[in-house]
């Protein structure tokens, strides 16, 4: 089938897609959009966190009809903002497996909460998984993300 | 993962005529937990009928107090609603504790009611599984059985109903609300789930051509007052070893002049404590009448040596909850 959705605001084709592929296979194979992370697959992680009409959900479990229509930004739609700096200004990226989903969350977070509590941090952030960071530094980043 | 057909429907009657005619077919929802299955190999449909373009999405206040739930209602956007949040408090914090924020943005109330269990054992292919296979055994009795259930279990099924939000629900007395194209049907949610018997594959009154339209909330003051309360392994993002949705409240002579209780993480079903519920109303409020209350309702409870420390945990927890709604009604 043919897929059209939008994708970081620009009107995005993919053909040949197959029912059974996720939206999170669609960015990255079809769509050149490698930001977006694929490490379990079942939701647990939070890798391949995106914005489906402006909510972050994991792209691995959303079958790709059902993004037909929908508006998708992806990490590298975020790019500029002040929350990847505040990553890497933090030193909160290890390997940087989950920063991608980390950054999309926590964007997230930050839209809705100018000034978050370190539990609600805690909270918004519990569905991304890092397994190097033992996620002090990503706190810290999110700290700095609100200063600035 | 299997192929399979892909359809879009945008009009409920055509989604109806469409199951009718295609028992292999299934609804999807968000996808959080029939996608994944899918992807496990567990499940196999033959068609997925979209469903997420629905008008079912709405929540309407009812004239008698009541609310309307639209089936396709995403969790988050349950849990957020000012209604709910003031007259059902405890359905908004059990929502909240369940899955992520990224899982409770894209699940849906229908696929929240209909998840599947998340015994280890029906997710490993591997091992004997009589939900998954019917006839097949259950590896859980003998194996690691920690999360499995004590309430409502069988021979052949010990796995849990790992819904937060159906517990809230079912404390609630909603009726869900299912089309076919035979016609419109009401299941009270407390009767919705079926206990496993010896057909544990058989987990509700939904016929496969059946789709859930709605659930419905009836007016309920005494909701007003409650708590939701999940115990887990970890602080976040874990399924319940213990949940409980309670709501309490106070005659004019300060005894239980209403209660609803219902239980989580412990039964193969949302567990209405009925028992409990018959000995705390007209009763004082005492960490004794919680105590007995609590011990009554676990009474029927059949331990497994990996999870016997529930039973223990389950009466702690709803006396905990029962303490903390009066204290909340004393000071208030
Ligand atoms: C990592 C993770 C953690 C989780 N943690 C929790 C937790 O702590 N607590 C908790 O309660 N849940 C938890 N969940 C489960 C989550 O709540 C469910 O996956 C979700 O509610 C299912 O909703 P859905 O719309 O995505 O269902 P789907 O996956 O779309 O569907 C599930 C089933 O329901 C059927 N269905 C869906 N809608 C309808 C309808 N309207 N009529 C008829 N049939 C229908 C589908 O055919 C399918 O069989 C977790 C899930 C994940 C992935
Ligand atoms: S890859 Fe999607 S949540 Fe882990
Ligand atoms: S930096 Fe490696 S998983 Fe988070």
């Amino acid at each position: 089938m043919r897929l059209n959705c939008t994708v970081n605001g620009e009107a995005r084709q993919a053909d040949d897609v197959w029912a059974g592929e996720s939206l999170l296979y669609v960015l990255r194979e079809r769509l050149g959009l490698p930001g977006s992370k694929n490490a379990c697959e079942q939701g647990e992680c939070g890798s391949c966190t995106v914005y489906m009409d402006g909510t972050p959900v994991c792209a691995c479990l959303v079958a790709a009809g059902q993004a037909e229509g929908r508006d998708v930004v992806t990490v590298e739609g975020i790019a500029d903002g002040p929350v990847q700096q505040a990553f890497l200004a933090a030193g909160a990226v290890q390997c940087g497996f989950c920063t991608p989903g980390l950054v999309v969350a926590v964007h997230d977070l930050l839209a809705r909460d100018s000034a978050p509590t370190d539990p609600e941090i805690r909270e918004a952030l519990a569905g991304n998984l890092c397994r190097c960071t033992g996620y002090e530094k990503i706190l810290d980043a999110v700290r700095l993300a609100v200063q600035r | 993962m299997k192929t399979f057909n892909y359809l879009r429907a945008t009009d409920v009657d055509v989604a109806l005529q469409r199951i009718a005619v295609e028992p292999g077919a299934r609804f999807l929802g968000g996808g959080t937990n029939l996608v994944d299955l899918m992807r496990e190999g567990i499940e196999a449909p033959e068609t997925l009928i979209d469903i997420t373009r629905l008008p079912l999405d709405g929540i309407e206040e009812l004239p008698d107090g009541g609310l309307r739930i639209g089936a396709l209602v995403r969790n988050s956007d349950l849990a957020a609603h000012p209604v709910v949040r003031g007259r059902y408090p405890f359905l908004s914090q059990a929502i909240l504790l369940g899955a992520t924020g990224q899982i409770r943005n894209m699940a849906t109330v229908g696929g929240n009611l209909l998840q599947r269990t998340r015994c280890l054992y029906f997710y490993d292919e591997a091992s004997a599984c009589n939900k998954r296979e019917p006839g097949a055994g259950c590896a859980a009795r003998e194996g690691f059985n920690r999360g499995n259930a004590v309430l409502g279990t069988s021979d052949a099924c010990v796995a849990t109903h790992p819904s937060d939000m159906a517990v809230a629900l079912a404390a609630i007395d909603a009726v869900v609300e299912v089309r076919s194209s035979r016609g419109t049907r009401h299941i009270p949610l407390t009767e919705f789930h079926l206990l496993p018997g010896t057909t544990p594959h058989l987990e509700s009154q939904l016929e496969s051509d059946e789709l859930i339209t709605a659930v419905e909330l009836p007016p309920l003051p005494v909701a007003a007052h409650s708590y939701y309360r999940k115990v887990r392994d970890r602080a976040s993002y874990a399924f319940a070893l213990v949940s409980v949705a309670a709501a309490l409240d106070f005659g004019a002579d300060g005894r239980i002049a209403d209660v609803r209780l219902a239980l989580g993480g412990v039964a193969t079903k949302p567990w209405r404590a009925r028992t409990a519920e018959q000995l705390l109303l007209g009763a004082a409020a005492s960490e004794d009448s919680f105590a007995t209350a609590a011990a009554a309702e676990l009474a029927a409870a059949v331990p497994l040596p990996g999870n016997a420390f529930k039973i223990d945990l389950a009466c702690r927890t709803v006396v905990a909850v029962l303490r903390r709604l009066t204290t909340e009604r004393s000071g208030s």
